[in-house]
């Protein structure tokens, strides 16, 4: 590593430290080495930077909003809070930023057919809306357990003509969506491309969704300066594999004054189950990358738990976990009750329906920014908006409607 | 001897009686440790050359349907690591020249210690490792270690390699070059093809390694068809269909083993 970076990884090999790398079976290797290559020469391209820029403005409608919240703010009697409002953006999350990208990468490299796997389903909206938009056929694999608790995208997208698969096998969520995905790429091998949501998988995967995410952050600090004219003391977004997070955080690493706090899914308690794998995880492999995993004692993935399907995930991104060895980021975590309460005072007080990922990094926030200075200023990454939660949060809410 | 020499003297063997190997997969600890055990102490006799054991993972992203569910069935039956060295031990008690190859994914070796991983191999005098999520960029992890303790790392080519990536391939690897007659998961159909031959054709110009070819090979007639060609044919999946079979049937452990190992004569005979 570098002195004084913090943005020297992945190295060539796509390892951050001891994380990263190339874990998956031969017959993609020739394949995810092509991706690399071609994403290598894109990204200095004019001309794909340009095309990425204009769909972000036009398509995405960004650059999203730097919200000053200012009723969370007083209420919590503490510092000033932001909210960086990428559930803002054309289909409701981060996600669009990344499979924007990725859809213009398949592109350039002849790619005929889309594949990607889904947690919430806002990454299999955000994939299935740039395929129609590109007139490129998708497969989108879903857990059976997610496919149940996110009804509302899997009808957007089927509207959108994308093929939904339900995952059947093993704990039916995140996870085995991306195993199926990634049986469907080695049998495909040839005319697809993955869309990976997220900061995981084969390098250079976590590098890539990275790149494209990190519009969050470099329009954070150029709408900070503008509102503040300064630097925030603190960015807080939550982690499942961690793609929003990075997005906020990458463009700051460097800015050593500023704090970053990443929250992970505690589930039904750190010692129930739950899915922060940076918390409770051990060091392994998974989906193509080493890093911090959620298993048991031989080394068996242990099935997570989050009432938020886009943090239900029992790996972190490996960037994630070098920034945690290197103490960057300070990585937290909160439960599906206090992500809940927050849910409820977000919406009530700010009138913002946030999703159940963001609401965790909303509880940590809640409960610390009482007892922070009060000249400080934080953004919390708005990373998703809540209609497609409504049924869940009723259900615990024990609501009929 | 050196415990690698069994996979070579195995093969020397075969290439003098201008035979085509035959090697069974089937996944440690499926159903569960007795009846695998069973099943894995008279395989020699039922024709079988080489031994591949799965050691099962929650995960198998290569494996297709019916490997996926025997993994879930032998962990299901706490089946692990260290049982699956005990398996291993227990059938060299009474078997020390057939070859033993074990087969799986990284996380499950990497949480039981690289070392541990290797001493247990030594002991146990297993012959060969395979894991499928390492390929040649990750050699640092396991290959190197193996190698270095002279057992044999094989490694796996694909119709997506090419003749530098081969190269590269072969560059760490030894036993011999594990062939995947398609692109996909196990139990995949596979088609006997001209393609295919040539292919085989090709890489044996590129090394002296036998060259074993696997995925989706179901029947007498694939085995027979490959054999032309090929050192070694792998056959997995459509054995343990057999076992899911005799599991829906309800049959008794007697039963379920006899019909698999019938299964697997009724393949070895073509050979």
């Amino acid at each position: 590593m570098k002195r004084n970076t913090y943005k020297s990884v992945p190295d060539t090999s796509g390892h951050f430290g001891k994380y990263g790398g190339r874990f998956v079976a031969e017959t993609l290797v020739p394949l995810i080495l092509e991706v690399e290559k071609a994403y290598k020469s894109i990204k200095k391209k004019k001309k794909f930077i340009n095309e990425f820029k204009k769909y972000l403005k036009d398509y995405v409608g960004r650059p999203s909003p730097l919200y000053f919240a200012e009723n969370l703010s007083k209420k919590l009697n503490g510092p000033k809070i932001y909210f960086k409002r990428d559930e803002l953006n054309h289909t409701g999350a981060h996600k669009i930023n990344n499979t924007l990208g990725q859809i213009l990468l398949a592109k350039s490299m002849g790619k005929k057919r889309i594949i990607a796997e889904t947690g919430a389903g806002q990454h299999g909206v955000a994939t299935a809306t740039v395929c129609a938009l590109f007139n490129l056929p998708c497969t989108i694999y879903m857990g059976e357990v997610d496919y149940k608790r996110q009804m509302p995208n899997v009808f957007r997208m089927r509207l959108l003509g994308a093929k939904v698969e339900k995952v059947k096998s093993g704990s039916k969520t995140l996870k085995d969506a991306m195993n199926e995905a990634l049986r469907d790429w080695v049998t495909n091998v040839n005319n697809t491309f993955y869309i990976i949501g997220s900061v995981a998988g084969p390098h250079p995967y976590p590098e890539m969704v990275r790149d494209f995410q990190s519009v969050i952050g470099y329009e954070t600090k150029d709408q900070i300066k503008k509102a503040e004219g300064r630097l925030p003391d603190f960015l807080i977004a939550c982690v499942g594999g961690g793609s929003n997070a990075m997005g906020l955080f990458y463009p700051f690493l460097n800015d050593r004054k500023v704090k970053m706090i990443a929250v992970e899914a505690a589930g039904e308690g750190l010692n129930k189950k739950h899915a922060a794998s940076i918390a409770k995880g051990q060091l392994g492999v998974l989906h193509g990358s080493k890093t911090y995993i959620l298993q048991d004692k031989d080394g068996q993935i242990i099935e997570p738990h989050s009432i938020s399907a886009g943090l239900d995930y029992p790996g972190v991104g490996p960037e994630h976990a070098w920034l945690k060895d290197n103490k960057r980021v300070k990585y937290v975590s909160v439960t599906d009750n206090e992500a809940l309460d927050a849910f409820k005072i977000c919406t009530k007080i700010e009138g913002i329906i946030p999703a159940l990922e963001p609401c965790h990094a909303l509880a940590y926030l809640i409960k610390k920014a009482p007892r922070m200075p009060k000249n400080n200023i934080i953004v919390m990454n708005m990373c998703g908006r809540g209609d497609k939660d409504i049924f869940t949060v009723a259900k615990k809410l024990k609501i009929n409607i | 001897m050196p415990q690698q020499d069994l996979l070579k003297k195995k093969f020397d063997e075969l290439k003098k009686k201008k035979k085509c190997g035959f090697i069974s997969f089937i996944t440690a600890g499926d159903p569960d440790f007795n009846t695998s055990y069973k099943i894995l102490e008279k395989l020699p006799n039922s024709g079988v050359d080489i031994i591949e054991l799965g050691m099962p993972f929650s995960d198998p992203m290569a494996d297709g349907p019916v490997i996926q569910k025997a993994n879930d069935r032998a962990i299901k039956n706490k089946m692990n690591l260290k049982k699956t060295f005990n398996l291993i031990k227990k059938f060299r008690k009474k078997d020390i020249i057939t070859p033993i190859i074990l087969m799986g994914y990284y996380n499950p070796i990497h949480k039981f210690g690289i070392n541990n991983f290797i001493k247990e191999i030594k002991k146990n005098k297993i012959n060969g490792v395979i894991v499928v999520d390492l390929p040649p960029e990750e050699d640092n992890e396991l290959c190197l270690p193996i190698i270095k303790n002279k057992i044999h790392f094989i490694k796996l080519a694909t119709p997506t390699t090419d003749k530098n990536r081969f190269k590269k391939i072969i560059k760490n690897s030894s036993g011999f070059i594990y062939y995947i007659s398609i692109t996909g998961i196990t139990g995949a159909n596979y088609k006997s093809n001209i393609r295919l031959q040539t292919e085989i054709k090709n890489l044996k110009k590129l090394t002296r390694l036998p060259i074993a070819v696997g995925f989706g090979i179901k029947n007498k007639k694939d085995v027979k068809k490959l054999s032309e060609y090929a050192d070694a044919v792998v056959v997995g999946s459509s054995i343990i269909k057999r076992v899911e079979e005799a599991l829906k049937k309800k049959y008794n452990k007697i039963k379920l083993i006899n019909f698999v190992l019938n299964y697997i004569k009724s393949l070895t005979s073509a050979l």
